[in-house]
């Protein structure tokens, strides 16, 4: 199924949203940090993983989902968060720790929920894959429409949550899609350092599953695939394993010196942004004008800007409401 | 009929699988999964008839995965549903504590109390029967410790039925530790005062109450599951030396009824705490924690029965001398009256 140019118009912009959404927390993340870089100064203190390079694999996957459908996402979540449809205000203010952050500061960039629409993450690797799986029982027994997805990076695939995960989806023919977005590199050891087989699709058949592997970090392919896959689960003939070559245009997280990385490499992927390929493709397939390129960048940047001066804007909570919301 | 039903005793095994079962008729969402808790009735006989009634979608088989059943127990109570899961035994933590400590226990804080997580954890603890190490732990403490989670452990059948009531009705996690000599399975060996009359309609025992099982004014002595049981006993053979001691049965370990326990050794002034979990770091010392944190007036330095800071032997004779007993009540009794 080929995407229509509204949906890949969709993307494009779920995806310039995404990147200067990261630009901006780069840049504001680096404010304090200065001239020693310490990870508890600046209005966002903490660990910060940006997803600058990833976005494809979010708007392919999020392109096919509803609202209502489940997304678990991983430590590196705001890119499948705003194509999810996360109220971007609220996910910046959590994310400079504000009370009207999504969870009034407790959680962080790496805690996002939003349960409006069905989107959660977690900071461990793999840990997003079981509460994918339990979501996609609750709609099977209660035949309620509506499929999971868990994604995950390359690294996630050698936990024991991963195989525990596939084959219990497996083994209840659960509607839920595992989406592996490969970026080559689990902070600094590489795939090939730590995973015997070169493509981690070729799992699902451990585990009589489809397995698909997407090359070239490509939204238009990843929507072909993921399309197939949410389509197979909704239809409840189970589900699906799918692993996406994509990359990470910043380091493992901010302050990572990257060193890790081959000579060039970086130079390489930029070349690849995908994109500045999707624009190009619009306005060679789709009629896309400059015009209209200019206007909806103007308009991504304009929605991430209130987002950020809403951040900014906000109050923190007072320390003591720290010791609320344990328990419900 | 009415003095039948008066009459009617249960084991908590059977205890908890009624609790279970009318809120699986009252309450659709309410399911079950766990290793060998279909057909089989669950190995400590808790889900017995479930399967029969409810069939194989909500009383459901799992692999031997718990990481994954697990983790998928919190994503079916985010999604509207309430999970009953089973770790088959507590010792089995270890696969699955990240499910539990960094996914059950957080997703409501870390959501803004947006996201409920209303898993009951349903886990046998305990040994006495040379099961090792590995097969016999409490940890107790092990959950108590980490926030997010309520947990309860009874130690007889009333209140294991209105226990595992309260805890499916809760919005919270609950962690359920039953422990296994109280099962009421003949081949665990059986306390015969865990098995005690159950009203068959349902009811709610209070999450976070604890219970005076036994009043008494010299020596307070607070039992968490076997525990209780060997201070009713170290209680009566004290009153046989005119000592009367009140036991305290916690019930909760989260919350922990702190007012409960200052309450009582208030009144006796001493105080001797029963767990069969470790000795050190745990529910023991924190019990006497809160009591000297408020300044109770004490006749003497308070005392703890625990299990000794060592892994579980296998052997009948080591394993029988480190476990609590009455016979190490007295002993502790005796120890603070000659201080």
């Amino acid at each position: 199924m080929k995407p229509s140019k509204e949906q890949q118009l969709w993307m494009y912009e779920q995806m310039l949203v995404s990147r200067y959404f990261e630009e901006s927390i780069e840049k504001i993340y680096m404010e304090g940090k200065s001239p020693a870089f310490n990870m508890a100064n600046g209005p966002i203190p903490g660990e910060m993983h940006l997803s600058n390079g990833q976005e494809p694999c979010a708007v392919g996957v999020c392109a096919h989902l509803e609202p209502s459908d489940i997304v678990t996402s991983t430590h590196r979540p705001h890119h499948v968060a705003i194509a999810k449809g996360v109220d971007l205000d609220r996910m910046a203010a959590e994310i400079f720790g504000k009370k009207t952050g999504l969870s009034g500061g407790r959680g962080g960039h790496m805690h996002i929920f939003d349960p409006k629409v069905n989107f959660s993450c977690s900071g461990i690797i793999a840990q997003g894959m079981g509460p994918a799986v339990g979501a996609a029982l609750s709609r099977q027994m209660q035949r309620k429409a509506g499929i999971a997805v868990a994604f995950l990076g390359e690294g996630a695939a050698n936990q024991g949550a991963f195989h525990e995960s596939l084959n219990l989806a497996a083994v209840w023919k659960l509607p839920v899609v595992f989406v592996i977005e490969d970026n080559a590199w689990g902070i600094s050891v590489a795939k090939s350092a730590s995973t015997a087989i070169e493509r981690n699709d070729q799992r699902a058949a451990a585990y009589g599953m489809p397995g698909h592997f997407v090359p070239g970090n490509d939204p238009l392919a990843i929507y072909e695939v993921a399309g197939e896959a949410i389509q197979r689960a909704r239809r409840g003939e189970g589900p699906t394993l799918i692993e996406i070559e994509t990359y990470r245009l910043a380091g493992h997280f901010m302050g990572d010196a990257e060193g890790y990385r081959p000579q060039g490499e970086k130079d390489a992927l930029f070349a690849r942004d995908p994109i500045p390929k999707l624009r190009e493709h619009l306005k060679a397939s789709e009629g896309w004008s400059d015009a209209e390129d200019a206007a909806l960048v103007e308009r991504s940047r304009a929605r991430v800007d209130a987002a950020i001066a809403f951040a900014r804007d906000s109050a923190y909570p007072d320390p003591e409401e720290a010791l609320d919301k344990v328990f419900v | 009929m009415t003095v039948a039903t008066k009459e009617r005793k249960l084991t908590i095994a059977r205890a908890m699988a009624e609790a279970i079962a009318q809120e699986m008729r009252i309450d659709e969402r309410v399911f079950v999964m766990g290793e060998d808790i279909g057909p089989l009735g669950g190995v400590f006989g808790n889900t017995r008839g479930l399967y029969d009634e409810f069939g194989a979608e909500r009383v459901r088989d799992t692999p031997i995965s718990e990481t994954a059943f697990m983790g998928a127990a919190v994503g079916a109570a985010s999604d509207g549903m309430r999970p009953i899961v089973e770790l088959m035994f507590v010792d089995f933590f270890g696969v699955c504590f990240d499910a539990i400590y960094n996914l059950m226990a957080k997703n409501t804080y870390f959501s803004g109390g947006e996201v409920k997580v209303p898993v009951v954890l349903m886990t046998s603890t305990g040994g006495g029967y040379s099961d090792a190490g590995q097969h016999s732990q409490c940890l107790h403490a092990t959950f108590a410790h980490l926030p997010g989670m309520k947990v309860v452990a009874p130690s007889n059948a009333y209140d294991a039925k209105g226990l595992m009531t309260a805890a499916i009705r809760d919005d919270n996690p609950v962690i359920f530790m039953f422990h296994k000599a109280l099962q009421g399975m003949g081949w665990l060996g059986t306390e015969k005062d865990a098995i005690v009359q159950v009203p068959e309609q349902a009811y709610e025992v209070p999450i976070g109450k604890a219970a005076v099982v036994r009043e008494g004014s010299d020596v307070t002595i607070v039992g968490i599951t076997s525990g209780v049981h060997h201070g009713l006993k170290a209680a009566r053979q004290l009153a046989e030396r005119g000592v009367s001691a009140e036991v305290l049965d916690l019930r909760s370990l989260v919350p922990l009824d702190r007012e409960a326990i200052i309450a009582s050794v208030r009144k006796t002034g001493r105080l001797i705490v029963v767990d069969e979990d470790y000795h050190s770091y745990g529910m023991s010392g924190e019990i006497i924690s809160s009591v000297v944190e408020q300044g109770v007036p004490l006749k003497a330095a308070p005392q703890r029965v625990a299990y000794p800071d060592i892994p579980i032997p296998f052997t009948r004779p080591m394993e029988q001398w480190a476990l609590p007993s009455a016979d190490k009540i007295i002993a502790a009794f005796e120890k603070m009256e000659s201080n």
